[in-house]
């Protein structure tokens, strides 16, 4: 029997799972402050360093750790075999949770109230931006882990279709290493050697331009893990059979190639890059729509497909033939559906002209926490809801309250993002921590603020019910032997594939030229420009 | 590969509707010459306030020869200079800004009136307001523990 790499799933899923649970209790104390209800609580230090707090741990933390622990079981139980080198995993977790306690400590003592996206020329401490570059060098060891697995596994198993949960682990993997390029060097080059006072000044502009190669495709680093267990655990659960491997090997191939060049719907709104850039930029944030729209097709044939075996008849009969007990089923659902609300407001963000009234907005913050929080985040509880019995070897503590807490997600996340859609568009910035501005708007936000506050409490409420059933389950003595295979098998299973739908050379090619073309010339202007560096100053 | 008679519909609905917002954001562009803020300008953040167009005498609202109307500011912490500006409504007017300190962002709520400030460059946004208001430049970026005081007022005035 091989060993599954069961305790380095699970160490790093635990990691995952407890800054998710401090990030809550933060998220709930930052719309009671913001809202004006509670006037005893405000702060703009304690506000502004909590925020900066929230956004690592969920943006950083929650999914680096969740990807790596996902990433360990799937690749030990699709292909069958030990990882590449089990040491270099508990490597990876030791300098990751490493970095995270370096970061965390600036962070808790109001030494980094920079946010997570760090926006320089405000300086923090030094130990916050190192941290953070370790969290990212562990993901790196984990990205090597993933390729040298899949990559050894080919060499023993010529001409053998690589598992589908495997394929997309592995896009991802690399499609990290191109994304998270950029806040390295922002981090090597500009933020590290200048908060250390070993250089003077940092520009912005380029500060800026390199962070936005990071900043579109990491999304797509955390929601990678929801479509793999949506095309290749979802449908088994569910009873039924995927509706096409290949067409998802096509959706990891587009996610992995189209997210990472297209970072300027980031900087519309930005004076250091030109119009045409932007506009190239756009042309690509809407091709990434593509394979969310196949993905979104395959989800639900497949699940049509379990429907109907279950007895469904009509139209929409299927729907409600499903198992709706199964937690997984109920995620899935819940998320296609948050995806499909927060992806037509992505479509707004994306657009090159309409954005200008959504930018910077609460309108965005709702966008994001709908796709992330809601879409991403609910497949993460959903696939630990899946692996805690097989990492554990115990029962679910209770599947009852594992389905009450799925639907107050997604309730809880409603009743907080609607309102931000609503008063984003009624002009109200995002990242501020309370209202105090001469203007008839404010008693406009009032009644939606209130709302926020009640979707924020929903929220705690329902990661609690999480937290404790994990930690009830891997506590007690109900023991769950089963070891079934738990993926999911396509209608037309492939026999073989071609090349480029079993591999990555073709495809990591196309994105280095395509990577020349839009950040080629907006990073090398700032060095042939005559540009002006920025010194740090305090917040 | 094995593509379904239904997928391969689902993927023309696909290929359709991207096209469509694809091809009406660039008539928008070209046609009718819709961009976001994006002058490329440097300007040097520690000296902007000794001389030049962005010196303290320098700022506020200039009527050009041809109607049109610029205005010139700093954002700074934590407001944006002169802190109240009036312009003549459905005018061409055009601000430029930037920053002596730290990253900032504007905007006038319900318009396209918006642009990061970055130190080191000089923002430009062209636009034309079509109601006589009192409103706000409300800045949009965290900027610094006072972001939240960060406005300053924009009156748009009847023409005549």
């Amino acid at each position: 029997m091989h060993d599954k790499a069961k305790s380095v799933s699970l160490a790093n899923l635990w990691v995952a799972f407890a800054a998710f649970m401090v990030a809550i209790v933060l998220g709930l104390y930052q719309v009671m402050n913001r809202s004006g209800l509670f006037p005893e609580i405000e702060s703009h230090e304690l506000y502004f360093a909590s925020v900066s707090t929230h956004g690592v741990l969920m943006g950083f933390v929650l999914t680096t750790f969740f990807v790596m622990g996902f990433g360990y079981y799937t690749a030990t139980s699709t292909l069958k075999r030990e990882l590449w080198s089990k040491p270099l995993s508990w490597v990876a977790f030791w300098v990751a949770l490493g970095g995270t306690v370096m970061a965390a400590y600036p962070l808790l003592t109001g030494q980094a109230s920079v946010l997570y996206t760090f926006y320089p020329p405000l300086k923090a401490h030094p130990l916050f931006y190192i941290g953070a570059t370790l969290l990212v060098v562990g993901s790196w060891l984990w990205c090597l882990e993933m390729i040298m697995s899949v990559v050894t596994w080919k060499r023993d198993n010529p001409g053998k279709v690589v598992p589908l949960a495997m394929y997309g682990t592995t896009a991802n993997a690399v499609m990290w290493l191109w994304t998270s390029a950029g806040v390295a060097l922002e981090m090597i080059f500009q933020l590290i050697p200048w908060s250390l006072g070993i250089i003077d000044t940092v520009d912005p502009g380029l500060a800026r331009t390199l962070f936005s190669w990071t900043l579109h495709a990491i999304v797509y680093f955390w929601l990678f893990p929801a479509y793999i267990a949506m095309y290749t655990i979802l449908p088994k659960v569910a009873g039924g059979r995927l509706f096409s491997d290949e067409m998802g090997r096509v959706a990891f191939i587009m996610l992995m190639v189209i997210s990472v060049p297209i970072g300027f719907h980031h900087l519309y709104m930005d004076p250091q890059q030109a119009a045409g850039f932007k506009f190239l930029h756009m042309l690509g944030t809407f091709a990434v729509a593509v394979p969310t729209l196949l993905t979104g097709f395959t989800v639900l044939a497949s699940l049509e497909v379990s429907g109907r075996l279950r007895g469904g008849r009509g139209l929409l009969g299927w729907l409600g033939a499903l198992d709706w007990k199964e937690p997984m089923v109920v995620a899935g659902l819940l998320a296609l559906f948050m995806l499909i609300a927060g992806g037509f407001g992505g479509m707004i963000n994306a657009s090159y002209q309409m954005n200008t009234l959504v930018h910077n907005t609460q309108w965005v913050t709702g966008h994001f926490h709908l796709i992330f929080a809601g879409t991403t985040v609910i497949m993460y509880l959903a696939v630990a809801y899946h692996l805690w019995p097989k990492l554990t070897g115990r029962r679910l503590a209770s599947r009852g309250m594992a389905l009450v807490q799925l639907w107050t997600w997604c309730i809880g996340m409603l009743v907080l993002t609607m309102p931000w859609h609503i008063i984003g568009l009624l002009g109200q910035p995002r990242r501020i921590s309370s209202t105090p501005y001469d203007s008839p708007l404010v008693e406009a936000w009032g009644p939606h603020e209130a709302a926020m506050v009640v979707g924020g409490a929903i929220l705690l409420v329902s990661a609690l019910l999480f937290v404790l059933n994990l930690l009830l389950s891997h506590l007690s003595a109900r023991t769950d032997a089963r070891e079934k295979n738990e993926w999911a098998e396509a209608i037309h299973p492939p026999l073989r594939v071609a090349k480029p739908l079993n591999g990555f050379a073709l495809w990591n090619g196309i994105l280095a030229v395509w990577m020349i073309v839009s950040y080629g010339y907006p990073v090398l202007q700032f060095f042939v420009l005559d540009t002006y560096g920025s010194l740090p100053w305090g917040y | 590969m094995h593509i379904d008679p239904l997928e391969r519909k689902w993927m023309y609905v696909v290929g359709v509707m991207t096209i469509v917002m694809v091809a009406s954001m660039a008539y928008a562009a070209v046609v009718m010459n819709m961009h976001p803020p994006s002058n490329v300008e440097t300007i040097d953040p520690k000296t902007l306030h000794l001389s030049g167009e962005f010196a303290e005498d320098n700022l506020g609202v200039t009527t050009n020869p041809d109607g049109s109307v610029t205005v010139r500011m700093i954002a700074a912490r934590y407001s944006f200079y002169p802190q109240e500006i009036e312009v003549p409504v459905d005018t061409e007017v055009t601000f430029r800004m930037t920053s002596p300190d730290v990253v900032h962002g504007v905007h006038v709520p319900f318009t396209n009136m918006s642009t990061m400030v970055i130190p080191g460059y000089v923002s430009e946004v062209t636009t034309r307001f079509p109601k006589a208001v009192e409103t706000q430049f409300l800045c949009n970026e965290y900027c610094g523990l006072g972001h939240d005081y960060m406005w300053s007022r924009l009156k748009v005035t009847p023409k005549g």
